[in-house]
């Protein structure tokens, strides 16, 4: 099927108002990975359960997995690769930085949360940060290097704002 | 050094420019035949080149294995990329290195032995310099390895033994495509996979009408009980996918045991029994006490975060390319090859990176599925990607097992005999490696049951008996092995083998023996224990931990867990604190490990704290579920796997390599985590706990009514 046989739907992401050809209930993953290239946004369940898939939508976190098209349309959705004011985010810095992955593939929802948190909360604990990425699964046990790293990124840019 | 003595892949691949090339540009191009799994070898075997070559490590380029291009190193498993590609790679640079200092001494006309080697860049006496880079030329290594050239001693390493920054973690933090996953080609299309309802359930009926008259679906295979569908949107193969499978009707019927009563049915099944058994100090003494307890381990999913995928290009011929995670590129070919009925030459295989498998999951059964789509579907690459339901369910598992310890003890308690017996399904059922079919997608299409009853050889660590030959000075041991062959769920490789639950086993034996003599778990092994590393890493973790300063308290327990992995390869040592109020919580876990030389410290502990964490996991939660047709545990919610505000403090020390050579860390936490959370739960609540895992639930059912 010609692809302008199918309905056009305008999407902002990264800033960047995009317009896209596939049916309105398609998951935002499959938007963002295949129509617009962007793979930062990974599938790991498809049910909104792993975090491997966290968008912002508005600045909410969001699992594009199970999130159809039609519901951010007028909204502006964020992924891993927009994060950065100029280039990656320091928390995925920090995580390169201090080798706190292993396979990597949780990454990009973790650095789509932890960016969320810093956003809310500039100087969090480590209890704050654990409670932040609970939701995120990562099966390697990168997980007491990731919090370190996350507060090694929110140490740096409390600087950065001085 | 002789040829009799290069390391072995480099006998099966002598030449040398499959292994390297130089370039003008100031590149050197590594072809390994281990691939990246997340655990960083790339990166390790990209440090042990620059070593030997001299030249900064940003400059080694690894190109990813693939099958009409790389050195076969066989499989990337049980910790041995070091120990094998790493010794190779020594030694290709170094006879690399010694070759174009030959050649360099020639041009520049000044003694060999006066030249030094900086960064790639060739110096001599009076100012004359020349480089790889400029001497670059392919024929020069059109040629064996030798075994004439020595490595660099140890004592001149400076990029070995030094932390340098994973190679390939950028464009995994940055959003660049990188796993196979990512991977975008023209025309591709996409392609999903419909699996049975339940185990040896028989496809009755499929009506591909509906499902054909979806917009954009390209294609529907059916064949014997394997269903796939090809879309040219992945959305469209989605839905395609649950048309079909509202539209498929089967004969299902139940097959698998009860799982509340998995130890009866493992120590009752059909099994081929084997028998090691020695005594080294044949003892008159009579024992002063008899000891037995039983230990059980349920299935355990490898629970990779990305479910499996593939990516298979079926060309005129035909011939097949196939993108890849799997953890063995030429095994694959092979096997795939067999049973589509083609050659191997056929066949490209490479390997894209993916996520963590922890062992052979659901990867090389995406290929073949991959592999099935793309020939009927020849000229568009087809892209598969499993479920999360069909990776948790449908991907081999780690074998449930039981072991049983029988010891006889003297009036002090010291062990006199040992006698460890060992009921489980097989760990290895890779391509090659078992009877096909290999593959779920040749096993649906022939509805064929995968089974296998491969044990590797003791020598190679053995897969079920992995570590159940004691590490400690017992007179007398003697270990059997029942291997149940039809195992009711399908089962393989995962982290550590046999390794997990034989070492989970005696750990806590020794530590009940040792309460039985009424001596300090620490002590009581040290006493049994007169290997130097071991006994170092045992007090090591003892020093690192505070033990004998341990502060008992309410619900509040530490225990000690030890093991050398597969009894020749790292010694462990682990000691776990723990809390049980209304479930148990790990609170901290202080390892100690010796793997002799190590080439990248900061990606050892990484490797080590990753497997504590992971041990941790399968020790409190992890359990496959099922009913007596199918697994039901197919998503996080029915499989739960520790979360962050759930995961220990780990603390890991490396013991100095005193020149011992290297050896793999990935899987030697595994069984020494599990023993000291289950010693340390029993220090806490005086409840020995010997059935994994350690839920509420299976913790109350420990207790004396």
């Amino acid at each position: 099927m010609a692809d302008d046989a199918l309905p056009a739907s305008t999407v902002s992401v990264n800033g960047r108002q995009c317009e896209v050809r596939t049916e309105p209930d398609t998951a935002l993953l499959y938007v963002l990975r295949n129509h617009l290239g962007l793979k930062g946004t990974r599938f790991g369940c498809g049910l909104g359960v792993c975090g491997a898939c966290l968008v912002l939508v508005d600045g909410h976190p969001t699992y594009s997995c199970d999130t159809p098209l039609w519901s951010v349309m007028g909204k502006s959705v964020t992924t891993v690769e927009g994060l950065g004011a100029d280039g990656p985010h320091p928390v995925a810095r920090a995580i390169v930085a201090q080798q706190a992955a292993q396979c990597g593939y949780c990454m990009s929802g973790i650095v789509v949360r932890a960016a969320r948190l810093l956003a809310e909360n500039v100087d969090p604990t480590e209890t704050d940060v654990r409670a932040a990425l609970d939701d995120n699964l990562c099966r390697c046990g990168s997980h007491n290097r990731v919090v370190r790293a996350v507060l090694a990124a929110a140490a740096e840019m409390r600087k950065g704002d001085d | 050094m002789s040829t009799e003595a290069l390391p072995p892949t480099l006998v099966a691949n002598p030449r040398l420019g499959d292994w390297l090339r130089f370039d003008h540009d100031g590149i050197v191009e590594l072809r390994v035949g281990k691939v990246e799994l997340g655990q960083g070898i790339i990166t390790a075997l990209a440090q042990m080149a620059a070593e030997e070559l001299d030249v900064d490590v940003v400059r080694i380029r690894m190109t990813a294995t693939t099958t009409d291009l790389s050195p076969d190193e066989g499989m990337t498993a049980g910790s041995l990329s070091i120990q094998q590609s790493g010794a190779s790679v020594r030694q290709v640079c170094a006879e690399t290195r010694d070759i174009y200092l030959d050649v360099a001494a020639e041009k520049l006309a000044v003694p060999k032995e006066d030249l030094t080697i900086e960064d790639g860049r060739i110096t001599g006496p009076h100012r004359t310099e020349t480089s790889y880079w400029e001497l670059a030329d392919d024929r020069l290594l059109d040629r064996p390895a030798s075994g004439t050239v020595a490595p660099k001693p140890e004592s001149d390493y400076r990029v070995v033994g030094t932390n340098v920054a994973r190679i390939d973690l950028p464009d995994k933090l940055f959003g660049r495509p990188r796993y196979v996953h990512d991977l975008q080609m023209d025309g591709m299309v996409y392609g999903r996979v419909v699996r049975p309802p339940s185990r040896g359930a028989t496809l009755t009926s499929l009506d591909t009408g509906p499902t054909l008259q979806l917009p954009g679906v390209v294609n529907v295979v059916c064949e014997g009980n394997f269903i796939g569908v090809i879309a040219d949107r992945e959305e469209v193969a989605l839905t395609a996918a649950q048309r079909l499978r509202a539209d498929a009707e089967w004969n299902v019927h139940p097959s698998l045991p009860d799982e509340d009563d998995l130890p009866a049915f493992l120590t009752s099944a059909p099994a081929n029994t084997t028998h090691i058994a020695e005594t080294q100090q044949p003892t008159t003494a009579s024992p002063h006490g008899s000891w037995s307890a039983t230990y059980h381990r349920p299935f355990i999913a490898h629970g990779s975060i990305a479910p499996s995928c593939a990516i298979a290009l079926a060309t005129e011929g035909p011939r097949l390319h196939i993108w890849t995670h799997s953890q063995s590129v030429y095994n694959l070919r092979r096997e795939i090859a067999r049973e589509l009925g083609m050659s191997s030459e056929q066949l490209v295989v490479g390997h894209v990176e993916g996520a963590g498998c922890y062992g052979h999951n659901g990867a090389d059964d995406a290929a073949m599925d991959a592999a099935v789509l793309a020939l009927a579907t020849p000229g568009r690459p087809v892209q598969v990607v499993w479920s999360r339901a069909d990776e948790l369910a449908w991907a081999p598992l780690g074998t449930a097992g039981v072991v049983r310890i029988d010891a006889d003890t003297a009036a002090d308690g010291s062990v006199l005999s040992w006698r460890h017996e060992i009921w489980s399904g097989s760990f290895i059922s890779r391509p090659g490696m078992a009877p096909p079919p290999a593959f779920l997608a040749t096993s649906d299409r022939d509805r064929t049951a995968i089974y296998s009853d491969a044990e590797p050889p003791l020598e190679r660590g053995g897969g079920t008996r992995r570590n159940a030959v004691p590490g400690y000075d017992f007179p007398s041991y003697e270990v059997v092995n029942h291997l149940i062959p039809q195992m009711p769920l399908r089962t393989s490789a995962l982290r550590s083998l046999g390794a997990h639950l034989n070492v989970f086993a005696a750990e806590s034996f020794m530590d009940e023996l040792a309460a039985n003599a009424g001596r300090d778990p620490v002590e009581f092994r040290l006493s049994h224990l007169s290997d130097l590393r071991a006994r170092a890493v045992l007090e090591a973790v003892v020093r690192q931990s505070n033990w004998s300063e341990w502060t008992p308290g309410d619900s509040v327990g530490h225990g000690v867990g030890y093991a050398r992995y597969k009894n020749s390869g790292a010694f462990c040592a682990v000691v776990a604190e723990v809390s049980a109020v209304q479930e148990v919580r790990v609170q901290r876990l202080t390892i100690a490990v010796d793997a002799g030389l190590m080439i990248n410290p900061d990606g050892a502990v990484n490797q080590i704290e990753g497997g504590a964490i992971q041990a941790t996991s399968w020790t409190l939660k992890e359990r496959v579920r099922f009913d007596t047709y199918t697994v039901t545990s197919d998503n996080w919610e029915t499989y739960p796997i520790l979360r962050f505000s759930e995961v220990p403090a780990v603390d890991v020390e490396l013991m100095p390599g005193n020149g011992n050579p290297p050896l793999g860390v990935g899987e030697c936490a595994q069984g020494p985590t599990t023993a000291a959370i289950a010693n340390a739960v029993c220090d806490a609540l005086n409840v020995r706990v010997r059935a994994l895992p350690f839920t509420t639930d299976q913790v109350v059912a420990a207790m004396p009514s």
